[in-house]
This record gives C-alpha cells, structure tokens and sequence, in this order.
C-alpha cells in the first residue's frame, strides 16, 4: 500500500538506533544462536508456503504475492536484498554502485561471477532485459510501479519506446542507471517483482514451468498445489554456499493439518497463527523452536475523513485511540502475537521514535475529547471488517463495547477480505479495519498521508494536512539520510497526533523450526521469504 | 444402448450451458475482482494505473453478455482461456491437476464402496442385531461428521500417534499418501450406502417375489445371491453414481487439508482470488465429471435390469 515515490536510506545514528531497537524485540531463537556453528553441507529442508492452496507463479515478473516469493528467494536474484542483520538494504548482484552528484546516476559494477541455471554467466544485458519485460505495457506486470523510476521507462510502457533511456549498458558488467527521483533505488529493485531473468528462457514461451535463474537453489520439480522441489546450485555466486543439498517448499494452507505435521517431523518450518504461538510457547520442546519479529506490516482502523461529520474532528479520532484498551485485545485475543503500535511506521523504521508512547486506555479523556468535539452524547458510524482472526471481525466485537462505554456506536459491516482494498480505494467506508504494509521504504509509507497522493495509490483516509505536506517535501528534497529520517520522525509523530487510524498492533510473525534447523532469518519484511543459502540442517534431520 | 448413450451426451450441452450461465451471473453480482484481490492483506503493491489497465485487457470492464458469448464461443472450440492469476492457458492448469482429483474421487469412493455396501448389507440381514446397531450407529456418525474434523483426526491417530501414514501432501502419488484423504472423503458416502444399501436390501427381502422364491425352497444363501443383490443394487448404484458425480466438488475442504493438488483446492484458490477462466474451468470440469458418471449409470441400469429401457 505504498505510493510509488521516494524513499529514504542511510547508515546514520538512528538507523542504528531503529536496527538496536528491532534486535530487542525480535527473540532470535536457538536456530539463529546455532548458526554460530560451522554449517554442515548437505541434507534438505522442508519449508511451507501457507497462504494459499497454491502457488500464483514461478514466473517472478508475473506475481506479486508474498506466496511464490518464498520460492523466488531460492530461484531467483534481484539487484539488491534485504540483509535482515544489517537490517537494511545491500547489493545482491552488483559489487559496488557509485552515484553521480546530482543522485540521480547510478553506475553499478555487477558481479561477474553471477551464473543463471542453465550455466550462462548473468551481464548487463539481463538487467536491461528484465527491467524493459516488465515494463511491457500490454502485460501489467506488477514490478512496472518500481521500474517506472528509471527514466525512459514510462516510455516503454506507454509503446512510444522500445529501449529504456535510462539503461545503458557500459560494458558487460558496468551498468549506467539514471532515475527520475533522489531516491535509493535499492527498495524498487530488491523484491521478486524485479528479478533478473535470462532472455533466452524467457523467449521459449514456459519460463512458469521451468523457471531458470540466478538463485542458490535451481528448479527440479513442481506439482502444483502441493510442493516445489530445486536442488543446490554447485555455481551460485557466494563462496560455500548453499549448505542445503535440497530444497522443498511445501504448500500448506491449513494451520491445523500444518501442526500435525510439524509435529510429526515431516516439515521443518512453520508459520504460527495466535492459537498455536499459545499452544508452542508453552510447550518445552517447541518453544525452544521459535523464530518471531516485528514485520513491517500495521494493523489499524482506517478512519475516513470524508465520511462523517465527526470524525472531521481530531478530538474525535484521539477519542477512539483512549477509549480502546489496545493492550487488553492484543494480550486476549491476539494472544500477544503483536507488538502494540505507536503510530504508522513500525518499529524497525529509522524514523520510528521510540521515545513515544502508544496512545493510554482512558475513556475518561476519551468522554471529555468527545464533549470538548461538540459530541458529549457520542456518535454512530459503519465499521467495514473482515473475518481476519488477527484485524477483523473478533477485534471490531471486542473493541464495539469498549467505544459504547464513551458513548460511541460502531456498527460492522462485514465483507470478504479480497474487496477491502477496493473498498479502501473508492472511499466506500466510514471507517476499516485492515493491516498495511508499512516498510522499509518510510517516506513512501508516509506519502500515503500526503494529501496530493489519490486515494486510490493508498490515502484512504482522505488526510489532508498542510504541515504534513510540508515534512514530507522536506523530507523529499533532503540528501542526507539521517536528517531525512529526522523530518519523517517529526511527520510520524504529527500522525500520531493526528490519530487518522486507530493505531492497533505491527504485526509479529512468528515461525516455528525444528531443532536441527539453523540460520533462519527473522526477515521483518516478510518472515516466510528467508534466503535459503544461509540456511543449514545438522545431522538429526530426519529428511533425505 | 446406443440411443440412450447419444440422448444422455446430448442433454450434457445444455446442462453445461445453464452451469456457465449461472457461473458468470454469480462472479458479475460477487463484490471485488482478480485486481482487487491482488491487494488482499496488504501484502501487493499494485499501481492503480496497472491496475486499470489489466482490468480492461482482461475484458472485466465489458458487458456482461459480451464476456458470456466470448466465452461460450471459446470453450466450444476447447480454449477455456488464460487465468487471470497465472498467465498460463487453463486447460493447462487444468490438466495437471485431473489426474490426483481423479485418483482421490476413485480411492474415496472404492472405500465407500467396499465398506458401506458390505455394512449395509450385513446389518439387513440381520435386522435389530447387534451388527446391525453398530453399522447404523456408525453410518449416522459418519454422515454427521464434518470432513476437517474427521481429516484432522485421522492425521492425529495415523500420523502422529502410529508413525504409519504421512500426514500430508502428494508424495510420489502413491497409496501411502492417498489412504487418509480417501478415506476423509469416503466416509460421508460410505455412511450412506450403508443407510441405503439396508434399506432396498430390507425392501427386497419383503417383496413376494423373494418370498416365492423361499417358499419354492430355494436356500437362504440362493435367494440373496440370486435375486436380493441384484434387485437391491439399482437402487444402490444411484446413489453411489449421485454420490460419486459430486465428489469432486466435495473433495475441496480435504484437498486444502491435506494439501493433496485436485481441482477442488485449485478452484477455491481461485475464488478467493476471482480468477474467473480458472474458477469457471474448474466447475465446468466437476459439472462434467458428475454428467458423465451419471451416464455411465444410466446405462449400467440398463444392464443390471433388463427391464429398465429409456423411451
């Protein structure tokens, strides 16, 4: 739910203090303190995909679900990664980058020893390659938003040019990029929507079905709707590694049949929903296999400001934020599978400022703002939900009462999940609960706020705001990354006041490994995507 | 014979037709679309200007009829279309996922088969026995029991506690990973037949004619073999060619639990995601499935009972 403009990055003093901030609340399990052993090449490790019965793709251009990206991870490489240790962005295929003065020429010295599946060595002409097929304008290939940063791209996609401007191949392995924004390319071009793939493979017309790449692991055998099978790739570019002789990714969309199995030591990860995190924690074995982190995702209630008289008023929403007790649903009925929220961004931002606090339970102060509003006898609005167990239906039930006892009257209306964000975009809701993503690109995340991105790229809230407006200028035409991240911290605070959502939870996922598992990654972009080359199995895996 | 099979074939077009028709009306009243659904959860940044775009190209945007007659155009001629979600044609993704759904349906219903039949006929012929309490207390069961629930605790007892089957997933395709879904599935028409297969045998055993054939002197075991099975299997036969004809439908909650790769889990992946050339493909595949298997049984009427002819 990003616009897509701008972005920040830097090594500064608070991006340190974000990193310090995310290593203290992701617990990183026995897997993660294991991985200080020598990894032990060999065995196989088998992983679930669980949000869907299904893969979409194995064409990465094609998808942009978290889903086929946890198998992308293996096949296939983009220009940058995202290095969860470092927390933050790093050059996958490229060695070093250098940026011109003005920061809108980047010139990347790719890796010369970067070999596709089929034994080709990766060169320029692939990342051209692949960042004019997504630009295909007859295809909507979801990665076009990303590469239409680079200038010459919107031509491509409109039929008015054939070649990318702003792509010029040096020579083999030195790429000239010139972009259209001061921004850092590294959060447009590290997702599996912009992955490098070889022409020739593309060109034979089943790329889905025999997807050649340049990831650790290459593709032996996919039965759709049940697993993907790739086995070590002995010429992929890091030294050593993969550790993995092979590598399945098992389809698993059901949490309950996913438990049995995992405790039946036929899948070696699992994603954890509130119940089982309960049931896992508390047993001795399996708490010791438990991987969990922040991720970038923030669950609130989207408030539309255009919608009903009362909720003009921040008094109002500020209301609505002290009158429910956050705390109490995430502990009950989230079963602390949350982290509570502050404001919009989440906690692994460099611009998240962990001075403030969240938002108090006080429907005392929630009755007096609400006077104060022109409003002493409350008001009634339309609460849009799912029957999401985390951001849906149970919350808005638990939380209907809490706003009744300051004299607030929230009906729901419930719909499926798959037209919320339709919902969102024609601004057919007084007010929606749902879960954003909200990283790592802070100031994109902020635009959704600025009151010239459209409702329909993501400012559901209808939030207009001159002093928001003029923080995020700031931020835009600022080339210091570190002072960047101060003006986005002053934006996301004025959010704070201005209470547009109800600030919920960030979302804490939670992975359960086996014993003989290690150097799992508590990725906060998406804990399922993890890098399988890191990954390593000792000898107790009872896998072939 | 010929004749009855070219009738039955015939009515199978217009049959299919309503099915497409009814399919199309459902998904144009639904809320969201494909591109929508590329936003669930927030975990998909599509830009509104892709999306508007893919909307029209894929002809979401046109009027309902008109995307009715182009596709009813295209399946006569075999193109079930390019899913929305995969880019890939249908029939493609359809193909690969026949053979496991069908491999599912015949396990499930062999052990409905072999088992509510042999209950069936065993608690008729002892009426009010104890055999004949215990195979209607567990028909009863079974046709109450929800197909997660039973699912999950057959992955409990065979997985978990006695190490003896996988818990999930396609293997190889063979038989140690086949046995619990077919038997999640099989248990609801396993039930039945056994509640059906009782009832016409208890029906048959009254009738005069079994009567004459005993007071002829003919040996119990004579009377059942020659004319109680056979006179009682019409009646079973329509309900296992009624039971096995939905199956493939039926099989979509024990697909996902089990991550088995049919047409059922496809087809719900797909409604969730208003992948229309999928999900209509799909349905066109069950609807199919039930038309032919319903053929066959009309025409096995013919053969078990002679007396059975289609004017």
């Amino acid at each position: 739910m990003h616009s897509n403009e701008n972005v920040h990055e830097g090594d500064g003093l608070m991006r340190k203090l974000a990193w310090l901030a995310i290593a203290a609340i992701a617990v990183i399990g026995a897997g993660t303190a294991n991985a200080q052993q020598t990894p032990r090449k060999g065995g196989t490790l088998r992983m679930t995909a669980p949000y869907a019965a299904s893969f979409g793709s194995l064409d990465p251009h094609v998808t942009p679900r978290a889903q086929d990206d946890i198998v992308g991870k293996a096949l296939q490489r983009s220009l940058y990664n995202w290095d969860t240790a470092a927390n933050k962005l790093s050059l996958e295929l490229a060695k070093s980058v250098s940026v011109s003065a003005d920061g809108l020429t980047y010139t990347y010295k790719l890796r010369d020893d970067a070999f596709f599946h089929n034994g080709r060595k990766m060169t320029a002409d692939d990342v051209i390659f692949s960042f004019t097929r997504i630009m295909d304008g007859s295809k909507g290939y979801p990665g076009a938003r990303y590469v239409r940063l680079i200038k010459g791209a919107v031509d491509v996609e409109k039929g008015t040019a054939k070649e990318i401007s702003g792509l010029k191949k040096v020579d083999d392995y030195t790429l000239e990029m010139t972009i259209t924004d001061r921004v850092d390319p590294g959060y447009y071009f590290f997702g599996g929507s912009t992955a490098i793939l070889p022409k020739e493979e593309v060109a034979k017309g089943n790329y889905a079905s025999n997807p050649v790449g340049l990831g650790p692991f290459k593709f032996k055998e996919h039965i759709p709707g049940s697993r993907v099978v790739m086995d070590r790739f002995d010429k992929f570019y890091k030294t050593g590694q993969p550790y993995l002789d092979k590598l399945e990714v098992l389809i698993m969309a059901e949490a309950a049949a996913r438990d049995v199995a995992f405790r039946n030591k036929e899948i070696d990860t699992s994603i954890l929903g509130p119940a089982q995190y309960v049931a896992y924690r508390a047993d001795p074995q399996l708490s010791k296999g438990i991987l969990e982190v922040a991720e970038m995702f923030t669950r609130s209630m989207h408030i539309n400001l255009n919608s009903i008289k009362p909720f003009q008023d921040k008094r109002v929403r500020q209301a609505i934020n002290y009158a429910i007790d956050s705390n109490l649903i995430i502990s009950r009925l989230v079963k602390d599978k949350a982290y509570r929220a502050t404001s919009w961004l989440p906690p692994s931002s460099a611009a998240f400022d962990k001075t403030m606090k969240p938002y108090p339970y006080d429907p005392e102060k929630a009755k007096k703002l609400l006077a104060e509003a022109g409003f002493p006898n409350g008001f009634e609005f339309e609460w849009t939900t799912s029957q999401n167990e985390s951001w849906g239906l149970p919350i808005v039930e638990a939380v209907i009462p809490m706003l009744a006892r300051v004299g607030i009257k929230a009906k729901p209306k419930l719909v499926e999940v798959t037209v919320l964000t339709e919902i969102l975009m024609k601004g057919d809701h007084q007010a929606l609960i749902g879960s954003s993503l909200t990283g790592p690109d802070s100031l994109a995340t902020l635009r959704c706020y600025y009151s010239k991105t459209p409702r329909t790229a993501c400012n559901y809230t209808g939030f207009n705001n001159a002093e928001f407006d003029k923080l995020l200028d700031a931020a835009a035409q600022e080339g210091d990354m570190a002072k960047r991240d101060e003006i986005l911290k002053k934006a996301n605070n004025l959010l704070y006041d201005e209470a547009p959502v109800w600030f919920f939870n960030y979302n804490k996922a939670v992975l359960a490994f086996q014993p003989w598992v290690h150097g799992l990654q508590p990725n906060p972009t998406e804990i399922t995507h993890q890098y399988p080359e890191n990954i390593w199995v000792d000898a107790t895996s009872p896998a072939k | 014979m010929l004749l009855v099979l070219g009738r039955r074939l015939a009515n199978i077009i217009p049959t299919m037709l309503a099915v497409v028709a009814l399919v199309f009306l459902l998904f144009s009243v639904l809320p969201g679309s494909f591109i929508s659904g590329m936003n669930e959860d927030g975990r998909s940044t599509i830009d509104p200007a892709v999306m508007e775009r893919m909307r029209k190209e894929m002809g979401l945007d046109d009027p309902l009829i008109e995307r009715f007659a182009k596709y009813v155009a295209a399946t006569a001629t075999g193109d079930l279309g390019i899913s929305f979600r995969t880019r890939e044609p249908v029939t493609k993704m359809l193909a690969g996922r026949i053979w496991p759904s069908l491999k599912l349906v015949f396990a499930a219903m062999t052990f409905a088969i072999l088992v509510g039949v042999t209950l069936g006929f065993l608690a008729a012929l002892k009426p009010g026995s104890l055999i004949d309490t215990a195979a209607m207390v567990g028909a009863i069961s079974g046709l109450s029991l929800s197909q997660f629930w039973f699912g999950l605790m057959l992955m409990y007892l065979f997985a978990l506690k006695l190490q003896w089957l996988p818990s999930f997933g396609y293997g190889d395709g063979g038989l140690r990973n086949l046995i619990l879904p077919a038997i999640a599935l099989g248990v609801g028409p396993m039930a039945l037949l056994a509640r059906t297969t009782r009832a016409a045998v208890l029906d048959v055993l009254n009738a005069d004619f079994v009567r004459t054939a005993r007071s002829k002197g003919m040996s119990e075991r004579r009377v059942v073999e020659w004319h109680v099975l056979r006179n009682a299997l019409v009646l079973v036969i329509t309900i296992v060619g009624l039971q096995f004809g939905s199956l493939m439908g039926q099989a979509v909650v024990v697909e996902k639990l089990f991550a088995w790769p049919g047409v059922g889990s496809l087809m719900v992946d797909s409604v969730f995601q208003r992948d229309m050339p999928t999900v209509q493909g799909c349905i066109l595949m069950i609807v199919l499935f039930f038309l032919v298997i319903n053929t066959l049984v009309d025409l096995a009427y013919v053969v078990i009972d002679p007396r059975i002819r289609y004017r």
